[in-house]
């Protein structure tokens, strides 16, 4: 019994210090350095569009002026001077045949990349995660029909049916909203699937059912039970699914019923410049490098984030056995000396005997 | 060899090494931990054994204790992983920490084999048994396609696999465990082995399985002269299938003899426990006052499911096949049963038998096909979710598997309160509630705020039955509570049931496969076979003088302490399966 009580004053002591579930997210995700990484580009990202107008102005520049002096004429319109005509004015140079300022248009392009994917993402997830909450907690026939649903959205030619709505809307419309809602609306079949799987292997559960046996109704169950376990798998497919609507907006965007001139966007960028790469790669490196980092730290962060939402994964972290970080071992398993392997270290615990 | 941290009476203590398969001096694995300190976790620890032909020896402890890890050192498993192994390993003569990759690819299955617990993940899906065998023979003795499928033939019918030339095409998914397990054991003795070290080879079975299983590797060392280590958690297996036991504790042995006579006269208090803690089928329970009074009642109760596709089953009538109506899978089978007040009701049965399917019908988790639930007289079998909402909180249940029954997302306390906020409870009372009731289970009220993960497997049984107490219900219904459990946290757990009903009055269905478990706390038992309830009465009555041939199969199964008891048994159960045979041939088919 003294080994136990120990156990329990350091455990206490322990639990006394920690904070609040939303805090513990943090911390584990905080000792992830490859999170924190990304966490950081995704920041700058952001702060790049939103302080786009702010940017350009420090450059002394704007996105839509033409400068066809900077431009060699004989050439087509290749920039003069190297790397895309780099100078002290134009920071990364100018757009080959306008002439207008490619820093000024990257930063512009990032407030309508990421918002519109961001935007369709949210849409596609909240479709997604209703739709799918429906269908698995649902009773056969709703099930049946939600999941057909669900394989039309899928299969549906998405870029035809986009093109032909994005035709048929009026010119007033924004673009960029309506980019978002329609990239959004045709998409929520994959979370959606998703979110009725992970419903469909937590609802046979023991816990759901024993939340059953406590008089928890069906909301109850849902609310209480099953949307903290869907909690993981939605914010990383989320964060997966953000690039690829980034690049769903350069598609749209390519085929010229995304975003229109003069306004830019990344997408619409990388498109201009495919006929540009080999007389001037600097423009469609930019882009492309900017999209490429964007995607890969929204990948990284999701994955991090996805382990910090796991307490299993977090106490793997802790004891380091996976990762060769420095955090602190709990108190309880450090209190264990010479107790089987690692993994069987938790069910080494002696329980606490009862006092008969 | 003796210090005095071991205990040795070892009948082989003084054998020249020359005749030993096993030899192991002062073994010790350490697995590094890799946090800042640069610490690392002793698995085990100074571990000494010795194993001479023909001989056999248990290797005993709970989880953790580093039995596995023990066994794994043998065949050089922790090679090329973190672990760090020292301490001499010789089998049959080679070094096994000495030896280079390739003699000790040669010492593996050739001279000593494994067998490992998981009889179905330890095969690979995509072959077919007799393939894999065949693969393995050829590795080591580069036989040709014909004999290495010969080969694999004849060890298959070896372990008694019934019409093994036809079998042996079959694939891993349609065998049952017990097949799976045997046909295991075929592969390791596939190259006749010196030794054959056997991880709890019998702990996923049921125990009719069990005792085949033990009774093969019996005739099996008597046969062929192989050694035999058998791994387990289980002192019982020990009694009838090894000659000496070695205890192990926290990496350390700390007793080892000759089986008898450590079951019978444990030498260290550790052992003693564990002995103690064996549940004996032979022990009564102490009579708890029981009226008549009915509470709960199932009436010609059945849950059918539609059989799996291509699986046999029962053909569904006529005009029902022309419909495209599945066969039927008649999981509980026409079940008549009372509960009283009071009363706790064993029901045994091995697995496939129904018993869960029933317990989850009598708590309304489950609709019966067809059939009535009568709770105080009220039929409860059709009710709808509203309409069950009443009766909810005097139905509970508590969980078979520790992992799954709490949302891991949830702190403990936060899962024992809900049925208390569901109720319509406030925050602060039912906080308070429910740490008296951590308490009353025997966990602490400050861990109200711990993750499921963070606790022991019996720890978490614990919190289930909190769970379950939290609106004071009147019956619950335990399903396989204790199986998942060492067997020193079982009688905790036992002894913690017994103790919450005295307290508070309640009525307990107690499912398990375990008879002698089920002895211990049942007034009245009904043993279940194929869905259906063979032999329903008073515990006493039925353990005593069985009257079903099923009931008195099961209970000649169940491993005893004693090694001259098990070795009569084992007598027995020949006897049976001689007489089995004879009326209905082939071994129980496959249970999904």
């Amino acid at each position: 019994m003294s080994e136990t009580a120990t156990v329990l004053d350091t455990a206490t002591a322990a639990g006394a210090a920690e904070p609040r579930r939303r805090g513990r997210v943090w911390q584990r995700l905080r000792r992830n350095r490859a999170a924190m990484a990304a966490l950081a580009v995704v920041a700058l990202l952001v702060l790049f569009a939103l302080a786009a107008p702010l940017l350009s102005a420090l450059e002394g520049q704007d996105p839509t002026t033409f400068h066809s002096d900077l431009v060699d004429s004989a050439t087509g319109g290749v920039p003069t001077g190297s790397f895309g005509g780099v100078s002290a004015d134009h920071w990364l140079g100018v757009e080959p045949g306008n002439g207008r300022d490619v820093f000024a248009r990257l930063a512009h392009g990032a407030r309508v990349s990421l918002g519109v994917a961001v935007g369709a993402t949210l849409v596609q997830v909240a479709l997604g995660t209703l739709v799918g909450l429906a269908a698995g907690l649902g009773n056969r026939l709703a099930d049946t029909v939600l999941s057909r649903a669900m394989d039309l959205v899928i299969a549906f030619p998405e870029l035809v049916f986009a093109i032909a709505l994005m035709a048929i809307v009026p010119e007033g419309f924004p673009r960029p909203v309506l980019l978002m809602l329609v990239i959004g609306v045709l998409g929520w079949g994959a979370p959606a699937r998703v979110v009725r799987a992970q419903v469909l292997s937590l609802r046979g559960l023991d816990y759901v059912a024993a939340a059953r046996l406590g008089g928890s109704g069906r909301w109850r169950v849902a609310r209480r039970e099953i949307l903290p376990g869907l909690a993981a798998p939605v914010i990383t497919f989320a964060l997966l699914r953000l690039p690829v609507n980034v690049a769903s907006e350069a598609g749209l965007s390519f085929l010229g019923v995304g975003v229109r001139p003069p306004s830019s966007s990344w997408g619409q960028m990388l498109s201009t410049a495919t006929t540009w790469y080999e007389t001037d790669p600097t423009y469609v490196l930019l882009p492309a490098g900017l999209l490429f980092v964007t995607v890969l730290a929204f990948t990284v962060l999701g994955d991090g984030l996805r382990t910090a939402l796991d307490p299993r994964a977090a106490s793997r972290l802790r004891a380091g056995t996976r990762r060769g970080n420095a955090a602190p071992r709990r108190a309880a398993s450090a209190a264990r000396p010479g107790a089987g392997v690692p993994a069987a270290a938790a069910d080494a615990a002696t329980p606490p005997r009862t006092e008969d | 060899m003796t210090d005095d941290l071991l205990t040795d009476r070892s009948p082989s203590g003084g054998q020249p090494a020359g005749d030993l398969l096993l030899d192991v001096r002062d073994l010790r694995v350490s697995f590094p931990t890799a946090d800042a300190e640069g610490g690392s976790v002793t698995a085990v620890d100074g571990l000494s054994l010795s194993l001479a032909r023909g001989r056999s020896l248990g290797l005993v402890g709970e989880s953790g204790s580093g039995k596995s890890t023990a066994a794994f050192a043998l065949l050089g498993m922790h090679r090329g992983t973190g672990a760090e192994v020292t301490g001499t390993v010789r089998v049959a003569g080679t070094d096994v920490n000495a030896a280079s990759d390739e003699e000790l690819r040669r010492l593996r299955g050739n001279r000593v084999a494994m067998v490992f617990q998981d009889p179905l993940s330890a095969l690979d899906p995509f072959w077919s048994v007799g393939d894999q065998i065949a693969e393995v023979y050829r590795l080591h003795t580069g036989a040709s396609r014909r004999a290495a499928r010969a080969r694999a033939v004849e060890v298959l019918d070896r372990v008694g696999i019934p019409d093994a030339a036809r079998r042996a095409g079959a694939h891993p998914h349609e065998f049952s465990g017990g097949m799976r397990q045997r046909a295991l054991i075929a592969m390791a003795l596939a190259c006749e082995p010196d030794v054959l070290v056997a991880d709890e080879p019998t702990t996923a079975l049921d125990v009719t399985v069990q005792a085949q299983i033990l009774d093969l590797l019996h005739d099996l060392r008597e046969e062929t002269g192989m050694g035999l280590l058998l791994v387990t958690h289980d002192l019982g297996v020990v009694a009838g299938a090894t000659d000496e036991v070695l205890v192990m504790q926290g990496g350390r042995a700390v007793e080892h003899g000759g089986t008898e006579d450590v079951l019978r006269a444990p030498g260290r208090p550790y052992t003693r426990q564990l002995v103690e803690a064996v549940p004996r089928l032979e022990a009564r329970r102490t009579p708890v006052p029981v009226g008549d009074d009915v509470l709960l009642r199932v009436e010609d109760l059945h849950r059918h499911y539609p059989a799996p596709r291509g699986s046999g089953g029962e053909r569904a009538p006529g005009l029902g096949r022309l419909l495209g109506r599945r066969p039927q899978h008649r999981a509980v089978d026409g079940v008549t049963l009372d509960v009283r007040r009071g009363e706790t009701l064993g029901v045994v049965g091995e697995s496939g038998s129904g018993k869960t399917t029933l317990g989850r019908m009598m708590v309304r988790l489950l609709e019966p096909t067809s059939g009535r639930i009568l709770l105080d007289g009220r039929d409860i079998s059709r009710d709808g979710e509203r309409a069950l909402r009443p009766v909810r909180r005097d139905l509970q249940m508590v969980f078979q598997d520790p992992v799954s029954s709490l949302n891991p997302r949830r702190s403990v306390g936060d899962s024992v309160a809900e049925p208390l906020l569901a109720g319509g409870a406030d925050a602060a009372a039912a906080r308070s509630e429910v740490r008296d009731l951590l308490e009353r289970v025997g966990l602490p009220a400050s861990w109200y705020d711990r993750y499921p993960h963070e606790f022991s497997g019996g720890q978490r049984q614990r919190v289930g039955i909190a769970r379950a107490l939290a609106v004071r219900p009147r019956l619950i219904v335990c399903d396989e509570p204790v199986s998942a459990l060492d067997v020193s946290t079982q009688a905790q757990v036992v002894g913690l049931l017994g103790d919450l009903q005295r307290e508070f009055g309640l009525t307990l269905v107690f499912i398990a496969h375990d008879l002698a478990v089920v002895r211990q706390v049942s007034d009245r038992v009904a043993v279940m076979r194929q869905g259906q309830v063979v032999e329903w009465g008073d515990a006493d009555r039925v353990y005593e003088s069985p009257q079903h041939p099923y009931t008195r199969r099961l209970l000649a199964a169940v491993p005893v302490l004693d090694p001259a008891e098990a070795a009569s048994r084992r007598r027995a159960r020949r006897a049976l399966l001689a007489l089995d045979r004879s009326a209905d041939g082939a071994e129980p088919a496959a249970v999904a």
